[in-house]
């Protein structure tokens, strides 16, 4: 006790003290720097985003100027060509994660691979709608849902790809040893018991991918470019929400710059919503 | 068996006739690398059916590595090699042609910590018995049952066979772990430190355990308990640097060692 009450008095403690202070201020200041801006963001969105909430967005097409409407067109073609783009690039981003993971944890071509995921996951995603623009859109002759689709499920890719090694990493070797113990094969210790152990994870990382997707304008851009119509044709232009958002918020009128604000609005909940549930899910494979 | 520290193991259990002995597990000549470290230096060892054979040494002896040549668990890792022989009954499972999943069905093996899959109580034992069998629901039922009577835990699980394995204790997970390679059915049990991250109590439940065990199974064990290995085994082996000081009889052992090491590392000099 004495030894800390001296050292309480000390001029090394006192500068501790002091030093502590200052990086605990600017800690907080840089916090409430970040979060000022994400409330901002929020207010405005809400703002003015808000008002235009009814129904009628759910229910109607995308209207011409001066007209009324709403945004079902473009809210039914982003789930369909999320979903479609989860359903090509899970299924992927699994596997090779697996790979990375379980079977070639030691390979050389494991580092190439990473290596090339990581580029992948930190691509412009501009490059990748150019990219489908090339292999799909310009041999075909015009845009389509599908080129929409493609395009952002090589963006879901590397995030799956990503979260699914880093969750499986996590699974400790020795459960994999347990399961070799009883004679389980390498492809059931897999399927049965480094998924289980890893599924939240894994799904927490298909969630943020959907999240990430959700939002990308740029790919769509080139792809599925964007229609005023409501299709049931994957293989003709599909409208989305980011384009939309995008011409109607560059337009000179009133009534689609509000459209524009409400399908923000929709958009920013949407992936609010994923967060959390991804959140809620993370925590609980924490406690498991 | 030409090393010279090797001893013939001379039975003094009041328990066991020397007539009795059964060689289920023969270790000749074995040595083992990772990479390039030469971790086992010409091991010579035999683990006999209803026997318990312990397996001590200071930390890094290979006792572990020893352990897990036997089950060829270290064939998940790569620039990891063993050379010599290895017998179960008369196969050698150092064999490139060894099917591995049939030689771990065959030589069980606990872990230091508890492993129970990420599943109910239920599932984590009848999974691996649905590996090699196909049983009706009340049979599979039944081997559920007798696989964690037969480790101390049924009493305690019976009434919450749908909870998942990792909500027990620590211990009981251990115990969950030792019912889950029981319902295999293997032939030979390896146990890596299977207490050294529980409590006393708990302690003391798995030794009886393997005590009970020890009846219908071989049983190897590693632990940096001595007292444990005293307790528990029939033989028992001291490992020093990778090489098998001595190997013999578990009171004779702890009595009169021969070699000048293992009185060391019993008497606590070293290790």
């Amino acid at each position: 006790m004495a030894i800390m009450i001296s050292g309480a008095s000390s001029p090394l403690y006192a500068s501790r003290r002091r030093k502590n202070g200052i990086t605990m201020t600017l800690a907080y200041l840089a916090t409430g720097f970040g979060l000022t801006w994400l409330a901002l963001i929020l207010g405005v969105l809400f703002w003015e985003g808000f008002s235009g909430l009814s129904l009628r967005v759910f229910t109607e097409m995308t209207p011409p100027p001066g007209a009324a409407g709403g945004l079902l067109n473009p809210i039914i073609g982003s789930l369909v060509m999320t979903f479609i783009a989860v359903l090509i690039g899970t299924p992927l981003g699994v596997l090779a994660g697996t790979y990375l993971a379980e079977y070639g944890r030691h390979d050389k071509l494991s580092t190439v691979v990473r290596f090339i995921n990581d580029i992948l996951l930190s691509a412009p995603s501009i490059v990748v709608g150019l990219f489908v623009y090339e292999i799909m859109v310009a041999q075909m002759g015009h845009f389509s849902g599908w080129a929409g689709s493609v395009a952002l499920a090589v963006i879901v890719v590397p995030v799956v790809v990503r979260t699914t090694e880093d969750m499986l990493t996590l699974v400790p070797d020795t459960l994999r040893e347990a399961a070799a113990s009883i004679g389980l094969p390498r492809s059931l210790m897999i399927a049965k018991v480094a998924y289980r152990a890893a599924r939240a994870g894994m799904i927490t990382g298909v969630l943020l991918a959907i999240a990430r997707i959700s939002g990308e304008t740029a790919p769509l851009l080139f792809t599925a470019l964007n229609n005023q119509f409501w299709t049931n044709d994957m293989n003709a232009p599909v409208s989305s929400l980011p384009v939309v958002i995008f011409q109607f918020a560059l337009s000179p009128y009133k009534d689609w710059q509000e459209l524009a604000w409400t399908g923000a609005l929709i958009i920013t909940l949407a992936v609010l919503a994923l967060s959390i549930t991804a959140r809620f899910l993370g925590g609980q494979s924490k406690k498991s | 068996m030409s090393t010279a520290n090797f001893t013939v193991p001379t039975v003094t259990h009041a328990a066991s006739n020397a007539g009795d002995l059964v060689e289920k597990v023969t270790v000749q000549n074995l040595d083992f690398y990772y990479g390039d470290h030469r971790a086992l230096k010409d091991i010579n060892v035999s683990l006999y059916h209803g026997k318990v054979t312990a397996f001590i040494g200071p930390s890094g002896c290979g006792k572990s590595t020893l352990l897990r040549v036997l089950n060829r668990m270290y064939d998940l890792y790569p620039h990891q090699r063993a050379t010599g022989h290895v017998r179960l009954d008369n196969d050698d499972i150092l064999a490139p042609s060894q099917d591995l999943n049939l030689l771990r069905a065959k030589v069980g093996m606990v872990f230091q910590k508890p492993t129970p899959f990420p599943m109910t109580i239920y599932e984590n034992i009848a999974f691996g018995i649905r590996l090699y069998e196909k049983l009706p629901k009340s049979e599979l039922d039944d081997r559920v049952k007798h696989a964690l009577a037969r480790a101390a835990l049924w009493d305690e699980v019976k009434d919450k066979l749908g909870a998942s394995g990792l909500s027990l204790s620590g211990g009981q997970q251990q115990r969950l772990c030792i019912a889950r390679t029981v319902a295999v059915r293997p032939e030979v049990i390896l146990f890596d430190e299977p207490c050294s991250a529980l409590d006393p109590i708990s302690t003391a439940k798995i030794e009886e355990l393997i005590d009970e065990l020890k009846e219908d199974y071989t049983i190897a064990i590693v632990t940096h308990n001595m007292q444990q290995a005293a307790r528990v085994s029939d033989f028992t082996a001291f490992m020093y640097l990778g090489e098998m000081v001595e190997y013999g009889d578990t009171t004779r052992m702890f009595t009169t060692p021969t070699d000048r090491r293992t009185q060391d590392y019993i008497t606590g000099r070293f290790g």
